[in-house]
């Protein structure tokens, strides 16, 4: 049975179809990418499943339930971890407690109104777990707004490590990054898929990266998903050709 | 019980605000002793009260952001519910209780009202809402004469412990007669300490955190699966009950209630918000200077100028500058100037300069 399902997914905004009745079903312990042009629907696409947005018609079905209708609160507590592409932390909190919050929320004691939260040493510990996978156990004090950008995303990605998820949605995590901090969350990403039984959605751009980590390729373009494979398949599509040649030619232009 | 686990590790992080948070707590420990006399000691209990509705707000306003009009309505029903239970029950503890049981009850069910609905509501409506609240219960507390008294509210006995006829000991005190006023001002006093410990608690649980982290991030906190409906609603409601127990200290204290005295605009904005502002905004500390400091304007301000007044008289302007009757102007100003320097309080300025770091 597919963890997770998105059954005819559609949202609008206005007039403009943004994700347009994406059906699509993901296995337990699978790495899919999904990859398409900029502006394709992608981040809106994991916005409707981890509940950011609420879905214009179709529905999300999360372990055979339908969560269409739940808040991103209740998704999240349900096991739908999400690392968000425009970096989303605690601007003014310390790094080491952007992450302890993550703990705490799938320690799930919010409520806990007499007890000290620095008493807690084992969510502490914890957290500096977290940190130490994203290599930033040294800015640990830092607030998180001090950061690089390349070290904000590493403490994007600590956050949903940290919620211990059933399903981990990356959306572009090395976007930006500098050449040696890119394998670092690579690293990790693999090492998830090496556990076995966690389902990964990973948007990416790097093809490379793409046809090396992933089981499974879907391709949106202008919200409709447009193809769905084996990587080796998907890559050679003409589709895929003509957004990826696309990508390497504007960042060739950046560069 | 260490010191950190008294503060719940939320030390002052500032030597002079240390010093002046010290101060405040030996003069209010030792007021009836260091000020002797009946305006004195009002006062002292007076201070005590307002830091604990002040500190009640912060949690609501400065560690939740949620900015509500209605603080002082809680205020008003602690305040009610003693007043009501002691005109109407025999005087004795069991009325004083049964007061505060049924005015918290109220609060909590009306706080929880207001949680969920600040959820539909954009937050200028919201705090609308909450304005539109606070007239209805004033107007509540005027037109339901029978049981409020009206206009001229509630004036009641209290147990003979409590009163001035009351003797603890035979001889005076250092010079203090030891009478059933200074019972309650030392019950008001602990009642004051515990309450506003326990706030310091809250806001350093893990609870307070959540708290933090919707303030700073609510699409983030509501991401990593916390409920911002029922964390804000709790904070509402908790800073809710606080209040409603500083309004029933009030109305013991004061042995009467009546609108002006606990549920009027004036205290909502004369007093609470100013107090939270001026001390600064979630740090709990800043409350509780402020609320030293406007009761302190509130009570010596016009007096002060009266005496300024006299000093200058036969010189133009400036007697007329210092009439008493210009205090609240001179409290304005005062709000004015404060806020303009300290755009984040007292205690937020004090916590700035590495220097002061203890
Ligand atoms: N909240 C929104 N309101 C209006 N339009 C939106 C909103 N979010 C996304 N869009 C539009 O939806 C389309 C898909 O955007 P997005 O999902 O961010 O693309 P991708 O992640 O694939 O680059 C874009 O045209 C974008 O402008
Ligand atoms: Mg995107």
């Amino acid at each position: 049975m597919p963890i997770l399902e998105t059954r005819e997914l559609t949202v609008r905004f206005g007039g403009h179809i943004a994700v347009n009745a994406v059906t699509c079903a993901f296995e337990p312990g699978t790495l899919t990418a999904i990859v398409g042009p900029n502006g394709a629907g992608k981040t809106t696409y994991f916005n409707l499943i981890s509940g950011q947005l609420p879905a214009t018609a179709g529905s999300v079905l999360f372990k055979g339930e339908d969560v269409t209708a739940l808040g991103p609160d209740r998704r999240t507590r349900r096991g739908i971890g999400r690392a968000f592409q425009l970096t989303n932390l605690f601007p003014n909190l310390t790094v080491l407690e952007n992450v302890r919050l993550a703990v705490q929320a799938r320690a799930r004691n919010g409520v806990d109104l007499f007890s000290m939260a620095s008493r807690h040493h084992d969510l502490i510990e914890k957290a500096r777990h977290y940190l130490d996978r994203v290599a930033l156990t040294a800015r640990a004090r830092t607030h998180a707004a001090a950061l690089s950008h390349g070290d904000q995303r590493k403490l994007e990605v600590a956050l949903m490590l940290a919620l211990e998820p059933d399903i981990f949605m990356f959306d572009e995590p090395t976007a930006g990054m500098s050449v040696d901090e890119v394998p670092v969350i690579l690293d990790l990403i693999e090492d998830i898929k090496q556990a076995g039984d966690k389902t990964i959605l990973l948007v990416e751009h790097k093809m490379d990266v793409v046809r090396r980590l992933a089981d499974r390729i879907i391709v949106l373009t202008n919200g409709t998903l447009v193809a769905d494979g084996e990587p080796a398949a998907v890559v050679a599509l003409p589709v895929v050709q003509e957004a990826y040649l696309g990508i390497r030619q504007r960042e060739a232009g950046n560069g | 019980m260490t010191l950190d686990g008294i503060l719940s590790g939320d030390r002052p992080r500032s030597r002079v605000l240390s010093v002046l948070l010290v101060a405040g707590f030996l003069a209010l420990l030792g007021a009836p002793f260091l000020f002797p006399g009946t305006k004195a000691l009002g006062v002292a209990e007076r201070i005590c009260i307002f830091i604990v509705l002040a500190a009640s707000y912060d949690i609501v306003l400065g560690y939740t952001g949620i900015v509500s009009f209605a603080h002082a309505m809680f205020f008003g029903i602690g305040a009610y519910g003693e007043a009501i239970a002691l005109t109407t029950l025999p005087v004795g503890w069991g009325a004083i209780l049964f007061g505060v049981v049924a005015a918290l009850a109220v609060s909590a069910v009306l706080a929880t009202a207001i949680g969920f609905v600040s959820l539909r509501l954009r937050a200028l409506y919201f705090s609308m809402m909450t304005l539109a609240l606070a007239s209805f219960a004033l107007i509540m507390a005027t037109q339901l004469r029978d049981l409020t008294g009206g206009e001229d509210g509630l004036t009641f006995s209290l147990p003979r412990v409590l009163t001035p006829a009351f003797r603890l000991l035979d001889g005076p005190l250092l010079g203090v007669r030891m009478d059933g006023r200074i019972v309650t001002y030392y019950l008001v006093f602990l009642a004051t300490t515990l309450l506003f410990l326990l706030m310091l608690r809250i806001v350093n649980s893990p609870f307070g955190r959540v708290l933090q982290a919707i303030r700073e991030n609510e699409f983030r906190a509501q991401a990593l699966g916390f409920s911002i409906v029922l964390h804000r609603t709790l904070a509402g409601v908790i800073g809710a009950l606080m209040a409603t127990l500083a309004g029933a200290m009030l109305a013991l204290v004061l042995r009467y209630n009546g609108p002006s005295a606990s549920m009027s605009f004036e205290i909502m904005v004369d007093s609470i918000l100013l107090m939270t502002v001026i001390g600064g905004m979630g740090t709990l500390y800043g409350p509780m200077l402020g609320a030293i400091i406007i009761v302190l304007a509130q009570y010596y301000l016009q007096p002060g100028m009266a005496v300024l007044s006299g000093m200058f008289a036969g010189l133009p302007v400036l007697p007329r500058l210092f009439d008493p009757d210009r205090w609240l102007l001179w409290m304005g100003g005062l709000f004015v100037v404060i806020v303009y320097f300290f755009p984040t309080g007292i205690v937020g300025r004090l916590r700035e300069r590495p220097a002061n770091d203890g």
